[in-house]
């Protein structure tokens, strides 16, 4: 093994939320940085969307995920900002000692004055389902599918059956439609689809593709390749009703059934892990539990739009150069006020809020259902400090609240904030 | 006659009703909707609906295929006529984001452009 090399701010991960991390890392005057990226090219999952619609808030433009991905990367070159590509990180330790190996330098080991974790997330796969039926070939995740008709150019199927309704899901049927497969049908357990209308009316109904809401694959045959998949519609409590089974002649089935943050390295590291998003608890500053280990972007929770993860992590970037350069000069806060789901939230991020805070705070969280014409509250005690209404609150689309640093100065360390819907 | 028309502007996806003359087929009047936006969408969909195509073409010499789109959007009845003019095409490196790679796709006056960098 060769010598322990040092960087200041080491970030994992070259998708969106890494590379927004460096660019603001680096505005702020960090010289010592480096990104490390497991594929041969930075961009992360944008590579492989190529559908348009990013960018809309950050840009106020419309941009498919390749060009969005690419304004990053310009500028991170302008920035000189090095990103190692093909190099897998093994390990992070509590003392930020990050093992990586990669085919050119071999294994390495790297002491970093602050780890970014930034490494996305990863599709619930078939096994998460628990879905009967045989082991054959033909079962993608719609994400996998996605690599293989963008990226590598390969048709994965030709009579497709998609499982899940969310955004992914309904961009792949579109996609594989356009290049030659016939989809049947897009299966959706709940009685409400987690993806835009947008994708919806685009994806599904511009092609003729039914939406079954309320239904469920409930069996899988096929001997070497997927030969057909049992379709059946379920009671309120999410129980297939016998009588209901509908059969599908089809090659391919592609699941779309969720998201969940990639935290294994974050685990090694000691890093606490909130239940409820699966990423890390973090303070406002997106530090996790372990001292200077910061998490943005996927990896910390799952967001509906990159515009959110690149304004997350270019926070957290800042906020790991402050902590590089003033480890020694400031304190640690022991105690921070604690921010707790209330009815119909789910996830609130960041989970604590350090005292007096000199810039606002964001607390993002996922609606638990769909509420329509309700208000979003955070409460301290029966003193609430902010509503937000709204039209329509869903679980498919991440709410934002934005609190003033006035809002919450004098607050002790001992007090609570509730968010919740009403 | 009437056209049922699901607003894509914002998650509350409001159920419009569109009525058109018969024989005509010009708008006579939008229900349903709860803002301006989902009105104008409405009656642009009802007279002449717009998608932008994304998708990807083969590059010569290689494995990975370029990923490209319309320009700007192209009428909806359109999208077959230009995916098979895509499915004809191969492109040869380098070529640089936003280039032209096939121009007036199909006579409609839009490009068919790369959306990232191939060199």
């Amino acid at each position: 093994m060769t010598d322990l090399q040092h960087v200041d701010i080491l970030i994992i991960g070259a998708g969106p939320a890494g590379l927004a991390a460096a660019i603001s890392a680096r505005e702020d005057g960090i010289e010592s940085l480096l990104v490390l990226e497991r594929e041969s090219q930075p961009g992360g999952i944008l590579r492989q969307c190529i559908h348009n619609g990013f960018g809309l808030h950050r840009f106020k433009e419309e941009l498919t995920g390749p060009e969005y991905a690419q304004r990053d990367i310009d500028r991170a070159r302008e920035l000189n900002i090095p990103i190692e590509c093909g190099v897998t990180v093994l390990s992070v330790s509590p003392d930020r000692i990050v093992t990586c190996v990669s085919p050119t330098f071999g294994l390495r080991r790297i002491e970093a004055g602050a780890v970014i974790l930034a490494m996305g997330c990863r599709e619930r796969p078939r096994g998460a389902l628990c879905t009967p039926g045989t082991r054959c070939a033909g079962i993608y995740s719609a994400g996998t599918a996605q690599r293989f008709v963008n990226l590598e150019g390969f048709m994965p199927g030709k009579r497709v059956v998609i499982l899940g309704s969310g955004d992914i899901g309904l961009i792949m049927a579109r996609r594989m439609t356009l290049q030659g497969a016939k989809v049947l049908a897009c299966v959706e357990i709940m009685p409400f689809s987690s993806g835009l209308n947008r994708n919806i009316v685009q994806c599904l109904q511009d092609y003729d593709i039914p939406l079954l809401l309320s239904h469920t694959v409930t069996d899988i045959r096929g001997k070497e390749r997927l030969e057909s998949v049992t379709v059946s519609q379920v009671d309120q409590h999410r129980r297939p009703i016998p009588g209901t089974e509908q059969v599908f002649s089809c090659d391919t089935l592609l699941l779309s059934v969720g998201l969940i943050p990639e935290n294994e390295l974050s685990e090694g590291a000691g890093v606490q892990i909130s239940p409820a998003t699966s990423g890390a608890v973090v303070s406002d500053s997106f530090e996790t539990s372990v001292p200077g280990v910061f998490a943005c972007g996927n990896v910390l929770h799952v967001h509906d739009l990159v515009d959110h993860v690149s304004n997350e992590s270019f926070r957290a970037g800042h906020a790991a150069a402050a902590f590089v350069r003033n480890r020694s000069s400031q304190p640690v806060p022991q105690a921070f006020i604690q921010v707790k789901d209330g009815a119909g939230v789910r996830g609130a991020v960041p989970q604590k809020i350090r005292p007096d805070p000199v810039s606002p705070v964001t607390i993002m969280f996922r609606p638990a259902d769909v509420y329509r014409n309700a208000t979003a509250v955070v409460a301290c005690g029966d003193k609430e400090l902010l509503r937000k209404k709204a039209m329509i609150f869903t679980p498919g689309e991440m709410v934002a609240l934005d609190l003033k640093p006035e809002l919450l100065r004098g607050m002790a360390s001992t007090d609570t904030l509730t968010v919740r819907i009403e | 006659m009437t056209q049922q028309i699901t607003c894509i502007n914002c998650p509350v996806g409001c159920r419009m009703t569109v009525t058109l003359d018969d024989a005509t087929k010009a708008v006579l009047s939008v229900e349903g909707n709860t803002c301006p936006r989902g009105k104008n969408y409405a009656i642009q969909e009802c007279t002449l609906p717009l998608r932008m195509i994304t998708a990807v073409v083969p590059v010569a010499n290689s494995a990975t295929p370029l990923s490209v789109k319309t320009a700007s959007p192209v009428p909806k009845k359109r999208i077959p006529d230009v995916m098979n003019a895509l499915h004809g095409l191969i492109v040869h490196a380098p070529v640089s984001i936003g280039q032209v790679v096939l121009p007036d796709v199909c006579g409609t006056g839009v490009d068919i452009i790369a959306t990232r960098p191939l060199t």
